[in-house]
Parts: C-alpha cells; sequence; structure tokens
C-alpha cells in the first residue's frame, strides 16, 4: 500500500487524514449517505474520489466506510462472506493503517461491517452499519444501458421492462433466471440492485434493524436502506422468489440453514460443502456443533 | 356526449418551415379519423404532435381521460402522459422494428404494457398473450420466438396486438400497411377492421395509401403543405373531392 | 478432514515482496534513477501527468518506476496521489496565445505571423531502429539558434477575425469540476473537454481516427498545433493580484472543421480544441476531434449514431482508472455469486430432464 513519498515505512499514514479522506470529502459523502437514507432505494449522485484501490475493488465501501468510521468503532470486512479473502485483507489493513481503529472477525462484536458478495448470517442489530461494495448500482442498466434513461424509469416508476426480463427467463427456462444481484423494490417504490449478493441474502435486507448502506465508486452512486425497511424480491405470483442454496448441510459445522461454498477437494471432482460465512462457522464449532467431516473445534485450533 | 379527442388550432414548426398549422378537429368516441396526403404534406407530423411523440409548437390537444375528464395532453405532467400512453393510448409505428423489442419473444413483447400496469401472475399474463397473438392470426407455439423470426406481415399483427392488449380507447397509427406486400396487406386491413369494429376503437390513422382510409376510415382530412385543405365523411370526400389537390390524388388511384 | 484455505494475508505480504523484487529486476544492471526517467522517458512522464490529472514531471516519473513502466498503473499512482492534496484555490485561465513554444505548427497556412516551429518532433524521421542507441554513445549536440523573439498570435485568431468561425461559446463563468461533482448528462462543453482532458490516448485515438473513417466525419483541419511552456498565475485574495506560481508545458490543439450555416446565419468554420499537459500531440489531436463531434447537437448536424457523437458512451468509458479498476475486478473471487449460478443451473437442467422424462 505504498503510493506516495508522504509516506514513512513504520510511522503508518499519520500525514494523511484520519481514515485516509480528508474531512471536506467525508462531509460530503456523509450529504449523500443521510439523503439516501431519506430516500431508500434512491441512487444519489455523489462525487466519489479517487482511492489507492481499483475501481471495482470497492471504492464505493471503502469510501462510505471512511465516512463513517469514528475511532471508537470495531470493523469487520468480508469478501465472499469470509475475512480472509485477499481483497477482505487488503481493506481491513487498509483501515487498519489510516484509522488505526480495532477490527474483528466476529459479527457480532463489529459495529461496522464492510462486505462483498454476502450477508452475515448472524442476524445484525441496531448498533451496527452494514456497508455494501456495488459494482453496478443500476437495476436496469442491462436492460436499458443510458444513464439518462434509466434515471427518467426511476422518477416516473416505470419498471415494466424489469418484469419483462423475468418473464423472458421463465418463458425460456421455466424459472427466473437471476441468482444473484436479484432485483428488489424498496417500500413500494425505487427497484434497487442489491450488490451482487446471492438471491438467497435477499430476504436478510428486510426489516432489518442494522442501517444498510450501498457505495459504487467507479458508477459514483451511494443508496441506503434505513432500518427496518420493507424490501421486496422481484417475482411474479405464480412464480414467487425462493431464496435457494445447496440443498446440503455444512460439512465442517452441521449448519442446514447458512449459506454453503461449493470446494472441490480431489481430481476426481470430489466436493464438499461448508459455510460461506467463515465466521459463522466458526462460532458453531466453537459452540459444539460438528459436520459430517468436521472434527471438534479444539482439535482443529491445535 | 363528450369528444374524445379535440385537436384545437396545433401548429408545428422546423425552424422557419411549417410541418403543420391550423388544424382543428374533433374525434369522436368509436370513429376513425383517416389523414392522407403525399409524403412531406405534414401528415406524419400531426401524428407525432397528436400522440405525445413531439410537443408542439401551438395549439390544444384536448383528451377525455377516464378520470378528470377532458384535459390538454400538453399540460400533463410527464408521468401522467406517460401512463396515458401505455394504458389508454396506443402507437403503431410504421416500422414494426420500432414499435417492437426485437431481442424479447412474442410473449413478452405483448406482456409488456400488462406488466407495465402491474400484472404480476406469469400465468395470466402468458394466457393473455396467447389469445391476443391469435386475434391478430399468430399460432399460440409462436408465443416464445422472438420477432426477428417474424415474417414482415406478422411483426405489423405482433405490434398490434402488443398495442391493444390493455384495452386501449384510442390508437394513433403512422401507415399501418406501409412496406408490405399488397395482399398481406389486404388480410392486415381485414384484420384492422374486425378489431377496430369489436373493441370499438377510436383511431387516427396517417396513410398515403387511400385504399386504407376507404375501408377503415369513417371521416378523412387531407394534408397538403401542412394544412387541411379539404375533410369530409370518406366517401364523400373520395366520390367527390371539391379540391383541386384532392381530385388529383384521387384520380390518380383510379388511374392505378 | 477440510480445512478452508486461510492465509490471504501471507498471500499478499509475499506477493508485494515478490513484485518489488521483480520491479527491481536483475541487480547486475545499475538502477534506473527518477531523474533518468524524467529527463529519458519524458513522453511517458507527460502522458501519465496528462491523464493522471497532476502536473509534477518528479512524481509522474517515480510513478512510472513504481509501476515498472506500467503507464496506466502510473496514471493510477498519480490519481490516488492527486485525490488527498488539499485544495487552496483555481489559477486564472492560462494564455496560450502567449505560450513560450517550442513547437508550433499550422497545416491551413503555409506561413504565419511566428512562423512554422517543427521543434523536437518525430514525424520526419525515419522509423528505423538506431542501433547507435544500444551502443551507448552519446547523442552530439544539436545545432542551435537564438529563439527569434517574436509574438506567436493564435491562427484561429485570423480567421476569427474576418468572421470565418463560428463563436466560441462564452460557457459557464466557473466551469464545473469532474473531480470534485459527480458526472451529470447531458454535460456541457467545459465538462466533456475536462474528461477528455483526462481520458485514455487510446480510447480517444480510437474515437478520433473512427471519425476520420466516417463515423461521424467532421473534416477536421490542424489550424494550430502548439507546444510549450505558459504562465500559471493565480489570485490572491489578500493580495488582490496574481501571483505567477510557475509554468507547466502544454500542448494545443485548435481544428478548423466543415462549416454550418442556414438560412439566417451565413456559413461559418465550426471548431474542435484539445488541450493537454505536456507535450502530447497524438492526444490533443484526437481530443480536439472527438471535442468536435461531440458538438453535433448544438450545431444542428445529424445523429449519426457514430460512437464518438455519443455523450454518454464517450464520457463514460474515456477514463483508464475507471475502466482498467472495473475490467479487472472480474480477478477478484466470485465464489459465492458463481455458486449460486451453479445451484440454479443444476435445478434448471434437473427439472429439463424431468420434463423431457414425463414427455416420453
Amino acid at each position: 500500500m505504498s503510493i506516495s513519498g508522504k509516506m514513512k515505512p513504520g510511522a503508518g499514514m499519520t500525514e494523511y487524514n484520519f481514515a485516509y479522506l480528508d474531512e471536506q470529502t467525508k462531509r460530503m459523502i456523509r450529504r449523500a449517505i443521510l439523503k439516501a437514507l431519506a430516500i431508500p432505494g434512491y441512487q444519489v449522485p455523489f462525487a466519489s474520489r479517487e482511492m489507492p484501490m481499483p475501481y471495482g475493488w470497492g471504492t464505493g465501501g471503502v469510501q462510505v466506510t471512511a465516512a463513517c468510521l469514528v475511532p471508537e468503532d470495531r470493523l469487520k470486512v468480508i469478501d465472499q462472506g469470509a475475512d480472509d479473502t485477499t481483497n477482505a485483507v487488503s481493506i481491513r489493513k487498509f483501515f487498519e493503517k489510516t484509522a488505526g481503529v480495532a477490527t474483528t472477525e466476529e459479527t457480532a462484536r463489529a459495529s461496522l461491517i464492510q462486505t462483498r458478495h454476502r450477508i452475515p448470517e448472524t442476524p445484525l442489530t441496531g448498533d451496527q452499519v452494514l456497508v455494501y461494495q456495488v459494482p453496478i448500482p443500476e437495476p436496469l442498466r442491462f436492460l436499458e444501458p443510458r444513464e439518462t434513461e434509466t434515471r427518467k424509469m426511476h422518477s416516473l416508476e416505470e419498471y415494466g421492462l424489469m418484469h419483462v426480463k423475468l418473464y423472458e427467463d421463465i418463458s425460456r427456462h421455466g424459472a427466473i433466471s437471476t441468482a444473484y444481484a436479484y432485483p428488489v423494490k424498496v417500500e413500494g417504490r425505487y427497484v434497487m440492485d442489491p450488490s451482487p449478493i446471492p438471491k438467497f441474502d435477499n430476504p436478510k435486507l428486510s426489516d432489518c434493524p442494522a442501517i444498510q448502506l450501498f457505495g459504487a465508486g467507479r458508477e459514483q452512486r451511494i443508496y441506503a436502506l434505513p432500518p427496518y425497511t420493507k424490501v421486496v424480491s422481484l417475482d411474479f405470483e405464480d412464480h414467487p422468489f425462493e431464496a435457494s442454496k445447496a440443498d446440503q448441510d455444512c460439512a465442517l459445522c452441521g449448519s442446514a440453514t447458512s449459506y454453503l461454498d461449493e470446494v472441490i477437494v480431489d481430481d476426481a471432482g470430489g466436493r464438499m460443502f461448508v459455510c460461506s460465512d467463515t465466521d459463522y462457522c466458526r462460532a458453531r464449532r466453537a459452540a459444539g456443533h460438528v459436520g459430517a467431516q468436521g472434527v471438534p473445534h479444539e482439535e482443529a485450533g491445535a | 356526449m363528450t369528444p374524445l379527442l379535440q385537436v384545437r388550432d396545433v401548429a408545428k414548426f422546423y425552424g422557419g418551415r411549417r410541418g403543420c398549422e391550423d388544424v382543428s378537429f374533433d374525434l369522436w368516441p368509436g370513429e376513425v379519423m383517416g389523414i392522407v396526403g403525399e409524403s412531406g404534406s405534414g401528415k406524419s407530423t400531426l401524428l407525432a404532435s397528436l400522440s405525445g411523440q413531439m410537443a408542439p409548437d401551438r395549439g390544444a390537444v384536448i383528451y377525455d381521460t377516464r378520470d378528470r375528464g377532458p384535459v390538454d395532453v400538453r399540460a400533463m405532467s410527464e408521468p401522467e402522459r406517460r401512463m396515458l400512453m401505455r394504458t389508454d393510448w396506443a402507437l403503431v409505428h410504421q416500422n414494426p422494428r420500432d414499435g417492437l423489442r426485437m431481442g424479447v419473444s412474442a410473449g413478452g413483447n405483448v406482456g409488456e404494457r400488462l406488466m407495465a400496469v402491474g400484472a404480476r401472475h406469469y400465468g395470466d399474463i402468458r394466457a393473455r398473450a396467447v389469445d391476443w397473438l391469435g386475434r391478430v392470426e399468430i399460432a399460440a407455439d409462436r408465443v416464445d420466438d422472438r420477432p426477428t423470426a417474424f415474417s414482415g406481415g406478422m411483426q405489423q399483427r405482433l405490434q398490434i396486438a402488443r398495442n391493444l392488449v390493455t384495452g386501449p380507447r384510442l390508437v394513433f397509427m403512422d401507415e399501418p400497411t406501409g412496406g408490405l406486400d399488397v395482399s398481406v396487406q389486404a388480410r392486415l386491413l381485414d384484420l384492422l377492421r374486425g378489431l377496430v369494429r369489436e373493441m370499438g376503437l377510436s383511431a387516427v390513422i396517417v396513410t398515403h395509401d387511400l385504399a386504407v382510409v376507404r375501408l377503415l376510415a369513417d371521416r378523412l382530412m387531407v394534408m397538403k403543405e401542412g394544412r387541411v385543405i379539404e375533410a369530409g365523411l370518406t366517401d364523400q370526400v373520395l366520390d367527390d373531392p371539391q379540391h383541386g389537390y384532392t381530385q388529383l390524388l384521387v384520380s390518380s388511384v383510379l388511374q392505378v | 478432514m477440510y480445512v478452508a484455505v486461510k492465509g490471504g494475508e501471507r498471500a499478499i505480504e509475499a506477493a508485494h515482496g515478490w513484485l518489488a523484487e521483480e520491479r527491481r529486476g536483475d541487480v547486475a544492471v545499475p538502477e534506473l534513477s527518477v531523474a533518468q526517467i524524467r529527463a529519458q522517458m519524458a513522453l511517458a512522464v507527460n502522458r501519465v501527468m496528462a491523464e493522471g490529472s497532476l502536473y509534477d514531471p518528479d512524481l509522474a516519473a517515480l510513478a512510472i518506476k513504481q509501476a515498472r513502466g506500467d503507464l496506466i498503473e502510473a496514471i493510477f499512482l498519480m490519481r490516488a496521489y492527486r485525490t488527498t492534496l488539499p485544495r487552496f484555490g483555481a489559477s486564472e485561465p492560462v494564455e496560450t496565445g502567449a505560450m513560450r513554444c517550442d513547437r508550433r505548427i499550422s497545416a491551413t497556412f503555409k506561413d504565419a505571423p511566428g512562423g512554422q516551429v517543427l521543434g523536437p518532433t518525430f514525424d520526419y524521421t525515419h522509423r528505423l531502429l538506431d542501433f547507435a542507441l544500444a551502443a551507448e554513445g552519446e547523442t552530439p549536440p544539436a545545432p542551435e539558434a537564438v529563439a527569434a523573439q517574436r509574438a506567436m498570435p493564435h491562427v484561429m485568431g485570423y480567421l476569427d477575425r474576418e468572421g470565418l468561425m463560428e463563436g466560441a461559446g462564452a460557457g459557464d463563468a466557473v466551469p464545473p469540476d469532474m473531480t470534485r461533482q459527480p458526472m451529470e448528462l447531458p454535460a456541457c462543453r467545459a465538462l466533456r473537454l475536462q474528461a477528455l482532458a483526462r481520458g485514455d490516448e487510446g480510447f480517444l485515438l480510437g474515437l478520433a481516427y473512427s471519425t476520420q473513417r466516417g463515423y461521424a466525419r467532421n473534416h477536421a483541419f490542424v489550424a494550430e498545433l502548439r507546444i510549450g511552456a505558459v504562465a500559471v498565475e493565480m489570485e490572491i485574495p489578500e493580495l488582490g493580484v496574481s501571483v505567477e506560481l510557475g509554468e507547466v508545458v502544454l500542448t494545443e490543439c485548435e481544428t478548423v472543421n466543415q462549416f454550418t450555416g442556414s438560412k439566417t446565419e451565413p456559413p461559418q468554420f465550426t471548431r474542435g480544441y484539445g488541450l493537454v499537459f505536456g507535450q502530447t500531440e497524438r492526444k490533443a489531436i484526437s481530443m480536439a476531434l472527438v471535442d468536435r463531434a461531440l458538438r453535433w447537437r448544438e450545431l444542428g448536424e445529424e445523429d449519426e449514431g457514430a460512437p464518438a457523437q455519443d455523450e454518454e458512451f464517450v464520457l463514460m468509458h474515456a477514463d483508464n482508472i475507471q475502466a482498467t479498476g472495473f475490467l479487472e475486478h472480474i480477478k477478484l473471487p466470485h465464489y459465492v455469486d458463481f455458486q449460486s449460478e451453479l445451484e440454479l443451473i443444476r435445478k434448471l437442467r434437473r427439472e429439463a430432464g424431468a420434463g423431457r422424462e414425463a414427455a416420453e
């Protein structure tokens, strides 16, 4: 993360402001966040800054996190549900360096969680903030490439086209063939992209006690779900939305309800299924749950 | 009775050039108005100005809405106008490609307007789409095919189904038979006439083809250089044209 | 038993260490200094300053060194650094008419007051590899002459005074700052020019070339291309006077393009404009052509559906830092989404299979 001559090794990044961004920029982002909270699901344009990590790698989430962090915060960063994936590590280290805040891998202990592609399994609480990294904030983008046109469609609530897409899915495949980034309607008004979370996570968006913030850096948009917002996944009455997952239990902790990753374990293509939320899986094993291929927690830790 | 559409002194200019000017007429429920003229006569400009695709520079287009009675379309907010255009109004383009989603199946094309106004039952939407395909003589087993696989005549019929599925009261048609073979034209005209009668539709049809208005229109307006030069009952105008230009128009057809 | 893959942190550190070693390369070969890059890779430095939107040749040279010669990576380093810099204010508009030109050519006039000055250009070199450079010989000094102290007024001015050029357009008094405000479309010309000035050279080159090949052709002539140093002045409110802060080297390209006219207005030539940091003339000319193509609406031209006419397409895709980030992010793990797709495709295949069996 060495970017400029201003950084002295060992001295941290003391010449940068707390959480990297200058206060003016943070204020600008906070204004956008407040507006987003006031109009749930509406994409608020904001003057995204260049960050020292590439666009598309979480710059939107990082800016939102930077604008929200206070020194007392305890930060958790996950990518694909895991705390130890490379990009999660990279972002967590960035804030350790630039903000010096405490970090944790435990969902329940975190006050602010930045995520890419998952919502933690452990239910969130009213004193937590969940920040999503968003690549393409516009749910209508792949139906209508023009920003000028999609903004008009949102403002006039013209969402027929969105259902045409779902209709086409069913007529071709017999089911809605959107597995992630599954579009939702917020409080009966704005159609919103929930970021590329698997549709399994969609129900957790609704009625959530935590504040949910969505940051898209390259596309310069912030949107939000205030606590207890009603979020409905789009569907048809006779083809209702289904939050599906692999029809298996976690091989390590035995959970039958968590979202699972499929891991190829040998050359013959043998595979096993394990929790994508690593903290959830660890906590269950610590509490004594053992899956078909798991071992009791103490042994694994040895 | 209130006219469904009252057109008052509509004018549209392109820079200093006149598109159309001084156009006024009433359209009554269930009535079909034909607008004829050669290309450049202003008939397409007039249609675009009436149907909300273009904002006229002057005049009023007053529509008898279901809930609020007569309202000047120009004074409506954009959401209101767009809602009107996908519920009570329909617009059939000359080129079906302009009026269809070519990448979406026939069923999706017909279903779009239903979904836009809140239909959320896949089975019902599909059933109504299949029903409408039947009414425009497209076989039910083509419901999942894209319009790109259809002939020109089928595309035009699909466009008509897509427009009529929400039961509009007013249909604007721009050369609906243009670009089709003569035999295909005849079949399409027959179909249109049936649908207009059956649904009690009001329509404004722009065409250069007098055979089309002879078959479909109750009344006729003849346009030349952006102005209406003659108007009246279709048979009257065609059988006993008063204006020299109309006489020319009629006789040129008769010679063919 | 299975243990989930861990150690992302260690892997990252090891990768960074390896990268640093590779950057340095063979230690038997002397290390490049930043000063060497600045002096001898000047055009690379210029491009990094231009697209990095930060005029600092030393930092740009450092960025090139750190990026192992990957210019887009170097531009990225400059951008990320730039974003942290405090802003004290905005300079006065620079006066390019008073430029101390190293190069100044006009394609529309054989000669013009101030003369044609070729300057240090590749234009008339034969593109033959010079093996003498491989032998590390010093280049003999170029012949010198004393620069004539004469003014070099803009060539466009002559056409302007004759009324042959369209007005330059007043524009907003304070142009919007695309690094401080989100991009809003449609964009004014000032905003478009800003986006083009920091846009990717290759992207703009391709677009400009496409206009020449007929996709929104606009018949551009280079009325003038000038490269040289201009003074940057800033008004200090406390002092009430402008103070010269220093100089920057700029490349400016003004094109004169096909004329427009109507019944009410006599025909006039139209213009395209390019202004870029450093000696970057391919970029400046490309910018002028694309600027002109984007002006079709205001000039009452046809929308030909050409890419270079499409403001949203051009502005949303010209930035190589945005583009490269998003492109390369598909390297990041996506296995959660992929898993979701896997489940779905298996389910659909199961159902399709069941349907077939039932039918048989």
